[in-house]
């Protein structure tokens, strides 16, 4: 069997990911996630702080709520049935930084914790500057342009 | 508007866009930590083109919770920097309005460690 | 190519064979054959890395000691496991006072090592030799995939490392001849997918298969038992499928040590155990005492391996497998 050949035999007879049974689990869980988000943002708006911040705040509370999670090993059993619901809000961020770190610490703080911590956030985080600084240089030449 | 309906739009909307990423990692081959690196430009794209931030008002924390709003946070803190004190903004925007959550995340992160060790999964 | 079966003449036997498990293997179906076990994956130790050397530390000592032979004895140590630069090995026999052979096969290394020790001592080169091999479901997550606490889904095919240590001792005492060895050839067959290793590593077992019997005076039936790996489900599926391609048949007789060590439905892992250890605890707790007690007559082991680097993969690298076949006997 060649190469191609057997590729493609082996791709269709791997069985599927149960998807239907995953994004479930991703919709309910992440929508979960952000309505929580919400609860967060609105109690910190009613104790007086302003819009930008308590939006921080929120983000804050979520991100500790997954270190903590991950450090009591509890995340990663959510994240196994929520998959996407778990990853894509600022706790799957929180979760790469906070397991990475935990996992690195057998290899000192600085070259283990240190520098892996950016293994999986270091990314999304060089992608987000980039794209951040691309979207500056055109609006910035297009209010030149425009004024 | 009435509290049930903004909480279940954060619901939905928030479920959606988790749901979306569900769906790309089960039928391509795209694994996790690209998916995160694609919501973050999208979620740039989507605010400099001014369609996301309508969606934020519809739906709250259902569009600045996920990675998209980290992407938005950006956007919007890299425009508001350029209108201030022009093409430096450029550089100086994003990480400023993102850094609550980046410094967050390294912080907790180091703290984690610290009491932390890892464990087999049982 | 001549491609021969190295057919062993004097016939060495495994005099004994010890075991070392992590929790999980031991809640396996296969739990109470095991000789030792850690609850927490530990084994006393404060690294992953030094946890799993201490499993082949374990390992040795127990199979010299089960053999009756002293330290002293062993004239060779063959040992190797999935870590960078094999360190689970290197740190394990630092602890005897015997010469070491460090070697890489993947998950096939025990094959290797069974195969390699037995030529050795076949040769008369020397007396006896132990071959130990180990994989730490902990220490190679970090080292291929995710951190532990690292919050990811598995696909279905996907595998799961066995924490494990087996060692064996080959010299001229003992019930359990091996007769044969065949070593693999290196295979590629373009699969790029970290969560298949079973489809990895299958065709590098068909080659294996299709050249033993090629020159083999045995038919597939005359072996009670042939045993590859840690192909998993779905390896073994692609396995059993392809090989009637070429008028084998071994769906009466074929398993797989990947899913004899773990419960595949009460347990959570996929499509079945993987790793180095995988296949040693299993032949070394399971089917060799079987071999011992006559129960099983003959019984060909293929011990897979998919050759599977990170760095090699993000270039964009596929995955080579291989497959080394050792024929025992306790006709």
């Amino acid at each position: 069997m060649k190469k191609q050949e057997y590729v493609e035999y082996v791709e269709k007879r791997a069985k599927r990911s149960p998807i239907l049974k995953n994004c479930f689990f991703a919709f309910v869980i992440g929508g979960a996630i952000c309505t929580l988000g919400q609860a967060f943002l609105d109690l910190y708006k009613h104790l007086g702080v302003n819009e930008d911040d308590a939006g921080t705040l929120t983000s804050i509370t979520l991100i500790f709520t997954s270190c903590l999670l991950t450090g009591l090993g509890i995340f990663d059993n959510i994240a196994r049935v929520a998959g996407a619901g778990t990853l894509v809000p600022i706790t799957g961020f929180a979760n790469a930084v906070s397991s990475q770190a935990i996992d690195t610490k057998s290899e000192g703080y600085v070259l283990g914790v240190g520098a892996k911590i950016f293994t999986i956030a270091g990314p999304v985080i060089l992608y987000a500057i980039l794209s951040g600084t691309l979207y500056g240089v055109i609006y910035y030449v297009c209010t030149l342009i425009w004024g | 508007m009435d509290v049930f309906v903004k909480y279940l739009l954060a619901f939905v909307i928030g479920g959606a866009i988790c749901t979306i990423a569900q769906i790309l990692i089960d039928k391509t081959k795209l694994t996790p930590a690209r998916i995160l690196v694609i919501y973050v430009c999208v979620g740039v794209l989507l605010t400099a083109i001014n369609v996301y931030e309508p969606l934020v008002k519809l739906a709250g924390a259902g569009a600045t919770v996920p990675l998209t709003g980290f992407g938005r946070l950006i956007a919007n803190g890299v425009k508001k920097a350029v209108d201030e004190k022009g093409l430096l903004g450029a550089l100086t925007g994003g990480l400023g309005a993102t850094a609550g959550g980046i410094a967050a995340s390294l912080v907790f992160g180091f703290i984690a460690s610290l009491i932390f060790s890892s464990k087999p999964k049982k | 190519m001549k491609n021969p079966i190295i057919k062993l003449k004097n016939q060495p036997r495994i005099s004994a064979s010890y075991s070392v498990v992590g929790h999980l293997e031991k809640q396996g179906p296969l739990g109470e054959l095991f000789d030792e076990y850690s609850d927490n994956d530990k084994f006393g130790k404060n690294t992953w890395e030094k946890a799993e050397s201490e499993m082949q530390l374990r390992a040795v000592k127990g199979a010299i000691k089960k053999s009756g032979l002293k330290e002293y004895d062993i004239d060779l140590l063959l040992a190797g496991d999935l870590l960078n630069q094999c360190v689970g090995s290197n740190y394990a026999t630092t602890n005897f006072n015997i010469p070491y052979l460090g070697i890489y096969g993947a998950c096939s290394t025990c094959a290797e090592g069974l195969g390699l020790g037995a030529c050795l001592v076949d040769a008369q080169t020397i007396d006896s030799c132990c071959a130990v091999t180990s994989s730490h479901y902990c220490s190679s997550e970090r080292q291929f995939r995710f951190p532990l606490e690292y919050g990811g889904q598995r696909a279905p095919t996907a595998q799961w490392t066995a924490t494990g240590s087996g060692a064996f001792v080959i010299s001229n005492e003992g019930n359990v001849k091996i007769t044969e060895v065949l070593f693999g050839k290196a295979i590629d067959k373009g699969i790029t997918d970290i969560n298949n290793m079973g489809a990895a590593m299958a065709p590098s077992a068909i080659d294996t298969i299709v050249r033993y019997f090629e020159k083999s005076e045995h038919s597939p039936d005359y072996f009670d038992k042939i045993i590859t790996g840690d192909l998993g489900f779905e390896g073994s599926e692609i396995l059993k499928d392809l090989l009637l391609g070429y008028g084998i048949d071994i769906r009466k007789n074929h398993d797989d040590c990947g899913l004899m060590l773990f419960d595949k439905e009460k347990q959570d892992v996929h499509a079945g155990g993987s790793g180095c250890g995988c296949s040693a605890v299993v032949m070394a707790s399971h089917i060799l005492p079987l071999l011992e007690q006559g129960k099983l007559g003959d019984v060909l082991f293929l011990g897979t391996g998919a050759l599977m680097s990170p760095m090699t993969l993000f270039q964009g690298g596929s995955i080579p497998a291989i497959c080394h076949l050792v024929h025992l006997s306790s006709r």
